[in-house]
């Protein structure tokens, strides 16, 4: 891999943020109403002060322009604005809460994909039987299930029914001076329930996915190459002909993350984990514009960097593409 | 379209046996409907869609009854009374009347939010698809960066930016979910735009407009239908959720709603969260079905997968 291709990449990364930062002014701005009261928000209360502080801060009386670049130099500076609702610097507000989000939503994703590729290359083993079967059927109803109601069921069957789970946020109070590895056991046990709610959909998706992927790969003739050297079934199946059939899945759960985040976001107001999409949806009842403004452009900032990351694994795994 | 440029939807895939016997020249259209015909989840999600459209819009002839009316106890478990089969919500309110009139903004947003991708999606990823160069760079550019933002969170900015509708709703999907529909429009007119009868249409006269629109548009269909009955069910969910986190219309009752009301009180009474999910659940599973039944008769080559 070269490193111009990166620095590429990286650029554009750049140029995508930036295009975030000004879709965020320009809806300010587009949103009924006077800007500055906007950015104060109905519940703060604003007074003729702090509206005039506002105006001072973003720059308001001056040419549009202007405003954009003040904008811009603040949030390339990390200051995301003022939150009035919670009283606190955006950026300190989403750094408390983008730790939770990342693991929730690596957790699901790693989850969904390797019990979503396992289920479908056993599926793909017998393309009409059983479990391919099973593997359609799963993905046709993972798909219409509104996760949010996934969420709310599982609460009710593991707090009445089998309380095995915690349904509610992502520590225990009484392991508040606890050791580390029993605070890290505690968040594990925590988080089960909200990761396998997000993994649920994007589990059936893989499998049916790699399903469709293996049957293709399993058709070529090195396959039957390695069949014909005696190679077993194990070793045809997950050596030869996964490594070829994962790279569609690669690319969707690439293109994934984005959906990721937004059904972490519903996931997160369920069982009330306390992550950037809990800030998102606070922050909107609250009309805390500069918070809401704040997570979107951070959530994009994470869907670029996870298709940087992508875009690099793809380039690792497939030969083919290195050097171009 | 009985335009003679037109070439079957299924050319180069194998046909049936019993298409060689009895094949006679067919319309796509028809031939697509004979394989959907006998798909059979593809007819249950059919019947399965058009029963819940019936009891959203003539439910509320055969029961009667206002979704926000407090007519009963809190929390009347379904089977009770008579009079309130589904049991009643943590206010009182008849639950078996929000699921006949929750389902109306449901399905008018998800089919006018789906209209609306379709339409935003076709007519960039068309021109990019066609016109190529300059064009393509920068309308895929465009596309890249709305496929950053998370959806979900950019259409709640939205609806709370523009005051929740059922317009503004079905507007923000829209604008939140044409990408994909754009690439797939793209891919299929980059594919087309070689082919012979374009060249003829060409050859005859015919101009870039009507190229797109009436020679290539129409062989680019098959899929994209599939794709638009897919985006229903994604729009009915978004509305769901939108609804849930109480960004609905706050004076319209929708089934994300409901959940969304109840969902304090989930662990004193299952049933009022149950039924509106399931409502949505049935709904986009219907539609699904119905997805994947176009798919296989309009591609009868991947029906193996």
């Amino acid at each position: 891999m070269n490193s111009s291709y990166l620095l590429r990449r990286i650029g554009y990364g750049l140029v995508l943020m930036l295009c975030v930062v000004i879709l965020n002014f320009l809806l300010i701005r587009l949103a009924p109403g006077d800007p500055a009261m906007v950015i104060a928000g109905e519940m703060g209360g604003a007074t003729e002060e702090m509206l005039e502080s506002i105006r001072e801060e973003y720059g308001l009386n001056k040419p549009v322009l202007t405003q954009l670049a003040i904008y811009v130099g603040n949030v390339a500076r990390g200051d995301l604005g003022q939150s009035f609702f919670f009283d606190q610097p955006v950026a300190s507000l989403i750094a408390q809460r983008v730790g939770p989000t990342i693991l929730l939503v690596i957790v699901a994703q790693v989850l969904s994909i390797v019990i979503g590729v396992v289920l479908g290359v056993l599926a793909a083993r017998k393309p009409n039987g059983l479990m391919s079967g099973f593997v359609s059927v799963f993905a046709t109803i993972g798909y219409a299930v509104p996760v949010f109601w996934t969420g709310i069921m599982l609460i009710i069957l593991f707090a009445s029914i089998l309380p095995i789970f915690p349904v509610e946020g992502m520590q225990s109070v009484r392991l508040r001076d606890a050791g580390p590895l029993a605070k890290a056991l505690d968040i594990a046990h925590h988080l089960v329930l909200p990761a396998f709610t997000l993994a649920i959909i994007y589990l059936a998706q893989y499998a049916r996915l790699s399903r469709a992927s293996m049957l293709e790969v399993l058709g070529s003739d090195y396959i039957r190459t390695a069949r014909a050297k005696g190679a077993s079934q194990r070793s045809v199946l997950f050596k030869h002909a996964l490594r070829n059939a994962a790279l569609p899945i690669l690319t969707v759960a690439g293109l994934q993350f984005g959906n990721l985040i937004s059904g972490a976001l519903l996931v997160e107001t369920v069982f009330n984990w306390p992550g950037m999409g809990r800030l998102a949806f606070d922050s909107i009842l609250r009309r805390d514009y500069p918070t809401i403004m704040g997570v979107l452009f951070f959530a994009s900032a994470m869907v670029v960097v996870a298709n940087l990351l992508t875009d690099l694994s793809y380039r690792l795994a497939d030969p083919r593409l290195r050097g171009k | 379209m009985k335009d003679p440029t037109t070439v079957p939807a299924s050319e180069g895939a194998e046909p049936q046996d019993d298409l060689i016997t009895r094949y006679k020249a067919q319309s796509p259209a028809s031939e697509a409907w004979r394989m959907f015909r006998r798909n059979i989840p593809a007819l249950a999600g059919t019947v399965m869609l058009a029963i819940i459209v019936l009891a959203t819009l003539y439910g509320t002839f055969l029961y009667n009854g206002d979704p926000f009316d407090i007519v009963w106890a809190p929390h009347e478990p379904p089977g009770a009374t008579a009079d309130f089969p589904l049991g009643t919500d943590y206010l009182g309110r008849d639950l078996l009347a929000g699921i006949l009139t929750g389902g109306g903004p449901t399905l008018a947003v998800g089919a006018a939010a789906a209209a609306i991708t379709m339409l935003i999606g076709i007519t960039l990823g068309a021109l990019s698809g066609f016109y190529g160069g300059w064009v393509d760079n920068l309308l895929m550019r465009f596309t890249e960066f709305f496929q950053v933002l998370p959806a979900l969170l950019f259409a709640m900015v939205l609806v709370t930016l523009f005051s929740p509708s059922l317009w503004t709703i079905a507007i923000a999907i829209g604008v939140v979910s044409w990408p994909q529909t754009a690439r797939l429009t793209r891919a299929e007119f980059l594919k087309i735009k070689e082919l012979e009868y374009v060249t003829a249409a060409r050859a005859i006269g015919a101009r870039n407009k009507r190229i797109i629109w009436t020679v290539i548009l129409p062989n680019a269909m098959p899929p994209l239908i599939v794709s638009a009955t897919l985006t229903i069910g994604v729009a009915i969910l978004f509305e769901a959720g939108l609804s849930f986190l109480g960004l609905g219309d706050p004076n319209v009752m929708s089934w994300g709603l409901m959940i969304g009301a109840n969902r304090d009180y989930i662990l004193d009474a299952w049933w009022p969260v149950t039924f509106p999910g399931l409502a949505i659940f049935f709904t986009v599973f219907s539609v699904s079905l119905i997805g994947d039944g176009l798919n296989d008769a309009f591609n009868p080559k991947l029906r193996e997968r």
